[in-house]
């Protein structure tokens, strides 16, 4: 390790980054910010629905929320914080001196803050920002859609390049990479997931590319895609977009999968049970999120035959994903179990994301669908699989990785505090949900019948205070750089395993320039 | 008292406020307030739907149980501080088969009534009557099809809960939200089909009572239906967003017996013949136009003819409402196709539009002094 290959100096180091740590940490302070972005719309949201009436917004401008909080959360937030946790841990998981096409590396980074510019621009256009929902359904998207949708679906398209790119990094790094010894079925499950999720990225983005190329044809050059007068089809624009949006929900929480995998046996002091068995259930469940995306369309009016089809598909996840589920419980079980804020979070994640597996259980059978479909109680359903799945998981990874990435240790009181009044806050916010979406209140509306104003208020609290926690995550984090103990074992966790824990902490600007040799 | 109401007081404090949220306020609201369940509604199928909702639900929540409780009691009982020294076994390929098959057995359970199910809800064959629901942004409108090959009689369903109860400056009343100037009418006991389309945008029809959702797509007609049992007023939303007021356009449905269904119909047909030589004043005309505007226009072109800037466009002082009379009733008949301007002239009837029309004219200073009569409408249409 020579002297003369440290970072650069000031800006340079940053704009010109071909080094996996810092753009890894790059990745993950944007997608932190785009974190505080959505998660303000979704302050509003939930401030305009403290009460029935309308108090603070506009119908219009509840709608340009609903649409940018989804939005900002799934492409600006949540996706680019698993690329950047891939980023820093997979070279330092496979033994890898970085990634292994850096430049390229810089380009996919550099790509979200452009297209995130261009997302949020659109608030300041006349006709104001994208108002038709994250899933954009035509022709509201199209005809009806404002001026700058057009920004959104070029914003869209650098989006699913930089996703793209990185995907493509990801995978030549891992095969081509890996430590001498470390066989495909020797690889940390993170990477694993990882390898799987790029191969549904690859996949999938180029789906979503083409659905708002169709509406760019729609909108400006006269074609009619998705309009029935000139020969198109509305649902037809659903099909696309769930081909897309389907995989996209296991992109997210794949990688999630993965964080969860590595914490749960470090704090069992127990080794992964069944890891053969989770790398197949997690390819079986991207194979199977392929082939059931009308689940989501059952209202829109599928022949039966659809209809059934999708249902027995759909209710077919639930074998991999419980297979999953009860690794995690056996790696448990027999442990020496401890619980640092990441397993806190880790277990959170096990048990709040099974919940809403089972609800989502429910929602796959098609005839009850037909009673939650676009009610609360799908709201209810997505936030307990995505905040509390990935978000959760997210949170434990940060801070079960933070002392080997900047060599301090996080305050162990303040760390449990946080996770225990996210935990509290986030119940508060959606279990309420599950109620008046079954009591008949539809989602995305701005203001609501009587009847649902107690649970609303309920659910508003609980989000006010699971956004507060959130601020004092940013608080512990900045306290654990500025003040944090010194942490400079190398192995950090007691039971931690994986070649990340063999390098010193805080991990040295290179790393592995000759590789280990894996057993 | 609605716990919200609390917030005007001026005596707010959050901590009391919630306490008594949670005790007094509770039992002194009536029941569906804190209602946390699916209604099995007033149909045969929507108990069917229900109790299989309710099987689906408790086999989640034994599942959820068994395993949560080996969850819960893992961490417990295999806590460090309680010295335990780590067991090394890390897999068992028998133990992956068994909750490989396990779980894929009990969805075979649960397969077989919800396919059984589902089958019911697509038979919407020998209906005894048919109504064509048409989505627009942000209305429905019904329409009775006489099967005998007389006139179909229509109307639209508008939210009828006034701006002030909505802006808080008047107390919201017992249905909020929830209530329409004319509901969709049915007779009970019978089986009645639902032809669901929209003029613009995707919409979804949605009565959980009637346990009936079902997208409204634009060109296309799905299927629906309902054989309501109880004579009674039932509630519900548009369940897809479609735009700025998805929230404001409410699905009633006034469910009536088969004799005064018939009374009404037949009452409903006469009265909808409209006098075509009615000519009226322009004052007259301007006082029935505001109505009828505000009703059907002024959700997109704002009550105050503003519009919104470019989203919708405005009125007052537009080239249209104050150029040519021709164009001015082509656009409002026949729509803008491309964007969100629908064509009213299917919607709308004759002496409606002519209001709407001479109002457009001559209000917010547009005075342009042109009376647009019935008649012209109707020679417009010729």
């Amino acid at each position: 390790m020579s002297e003369h290959h440290g970072p650069a100096k000031g800006i340079k180091r940053w704009l010109f980054a071909t080094n996996h740590k810092d753009i890894g940490t790059m990745y993950l302070w944007f997608s932190f910010a785009m974190f505080f972005v959505g998660g303000s719309f979704a302050m509003v949201i939930r401030a305009e629905l403290f009460q029935p009436g309308l108090q603070l917004v506009d119908p219009q401008f509840f709608n340009q929320m609903t649409t940018m909080h989804g939005l900002v959360m799934v492409f600006g937030a949540v996706m680019p914080a698993f690329v950047g946790l891939a980023n820093w841990l997979i070279p330092m998981m496979i033994g890898a001196p970085d990634m292994a096409l850096p430049r390229m590396n810089n380009l996919s980074f550099w790509l979200l803050p452009v297209a995130v510019t261009m997302l949020i621009s659109t608030f300041f256009m006349e006709g104001g920002a994208p108002a038709f929902g994250w899933t954009f359904y035509a022709p509201l998207s199209t005809t009806y859609a404002p001026p700058s949708t057009t920004f959104f679906i070029f914003g869209i398209h650098i989006l699913g390049a930089s996703s793209i790119m990185g995907s493509i990094n990801i995978l030549a790094t891992v095969m081509n990479l890996r430590a001498p010894g470390m066989t495909y079925m020797k690889l940390p499950l993170f990477v694993w997931t990882w390898i799987i999720t790029a191969f549904l990225l690859i996949a999938a983005m180029p789906v979503l590319a083409g659905a708002v190329t169709m509406m760019l044809m729609d909108i400006h050059f006269g074609t009619s895609f998705f309009s029935a007068a000139g020969g198109g089809d509305p649902v037809l624009f659903q099909h696309i977009f769930w081909f897309f949006g389907h995989p996209e929900v296991y992109i997210i929480i794949l990688p999630a999968f993965g964080v969860i995998s590595e914490i749960i046996p470090t704090f069992s002091r127990k080794p992964l049970f069944g890891y053969t068995s989770m790398v197949y259930a997690t390819a079986s469940i991207a194979f199977l999120s392929f082939i059931v995306w009308a689940h989501h369309m059952h209202t829109s009016g599928m022949p039966l035959a659809g209809e059934l089809y999708f249902m027995y598909a759909t209710m077919l996840i639930a074998v991999p994903t419980g297979v999953k589920v009860f690794n995690w419980i056996a790696t448990m079980f027999g442990g020496a179990l401890t619980f640092e804020t990441p397993m806190l979070f880790s277990i959170a994640t096990v048990f709040l994301f099974s919940m809403g597996g089972l609800t989502g259980l429910m929602l796959a059978i098609a005839p009850i669908d037909f009673a939650y479909q676009e009610s609360y109680f799908v709201v209810a359903h997505f936030h307990y699989t995505m905040v509390a799945g990935a978000i959760f998981s997210m949170t434990a990874g940060i801070y079960y990785w933070m002392p080997k990435w900047t060599g301090k240790m996080y305050n162990e009181t303040l760390g449990k505090a946080h996770f225990w009044i996210a935990f509290v806050g986030f119940n508060l916010t959606f279990f309420p949900q599950h109620f008046v979406g079954l009591a008949g209140m539809p989602r995305r509306i701005p203001d609501y019948a009587l009847q649902f104003a107690d649970f609303n208020m309920i659910s508003s609290m609980g989000a006010f205070i699971y956004g507060g926690a959130q601020l004092f995550f940013l608080f512990i984090i900045l306290h654990t750089i500025v003040k944090g103990k010194k942490n400079t074992d190398e192995k950090t966790w007691e039971g931690a395993h994986g070649l990340e824990w063999t390098i010193p902490s805080p991990a040295p600007f290179h790393t592995f320039t000759t590789p280990p040799t894996v057993k | 008292m609605y716990l919200s109401n609390w917030l005007k007081k001026p005596t707010f404090r959050p901590t009391a406020f919630m306490l008594s949220a949670l005790s007094t306020n509770a039992i002194a609201a009536p029941t569906d307030r804190w209602e946390i369940n699916l209604s099995p509604g007033v149909t045969a199928l929507g108990q069917e739907v229900f109790d299989l909702h309710m099987i689906i639900f408790w086999i989640c929540v034994v599942i959820g149980v068994v395993v949560f409780g080996i969850m819960g009691y893992v961490l417990i009982a295999h806590r460090k501080s309680t010295g335990r020294v780590p067991m090394t076994f890390h897999e068992s390929t028998k133990v992956e088969i068994a909750w490989t098959i396990v779980p894929a057995l009990i969805l075979i359970v649960m397969v077989m009534p919800a396919t059984k199910t589902m089958i019911k809800v697509y038979d919407t064959s020998e209906a005894e009557l048919d109504v064509l629901i048409t989505g627009y942004q942000w209305k429905w409108k019904y329409e009775y099809i006489d099967k005998d090959g007389g006139e179909n009689y229509s109307f639209m369903s508008i939210l009828s809960t006034p701006q002030a109860q909505i802006d808080g400056t008047e107390p919201k009343g017992d249905n909020y939200l929830l209530e329409v100037d004319e509901p969709l009418v049915l007779p009970v006991d019978t089986k009645t089909r639902f032809l669901l389309t929209a003029a613009d945008v995707i919409h979804a029809w949605w009565v959980p009572a009637l346990a009936v959702k079902k997208d409204a797509v634009p060109g296309f007609i799905n299927e629906a239906w309902a054989t309501p049992t109880v004579i009674g007023t039932y509630r519900g939303q548009c369940a897809e967003l479609c735009g700025k007021d998805h929230g404001f356009m409410p699905t009633v449905v006034e469910v009536v017996s088969k004799e005064d269904f018939k009374v009404w119909l037949a009452s409903k047909k006469e009265g909808s013949i409209i006098n075509v030589d009615e000519k009226l004043s322009l004052e007259d005309m301007m006082a029935k136009g505001k109505t009828a505007y505000d009703k059907n226009c002024a959700a997109c072109h704002m009550v105050t003819g503003t519009g919104i800037p470019n989203v919708f466009p405005a009125l007052a002082g537009s080239a249209i409402a104050i150029g040519d009379v021709k164009g001015h009733i082509d656009i409002v008949l026949n729509g803008k196709p491309g964007t969100a301007m629908g064509a009213y002239g299917a919607q709308l009837k004759a002496d409606d539009l002519a209001a709407i029309i001479t109002y457009e004219r001559n209000a917010w200073g547009n005075d342009t002094g042109d009376v647009v009569q019935t008649l012209d409408i109707i020679n417009f249409k010729k």
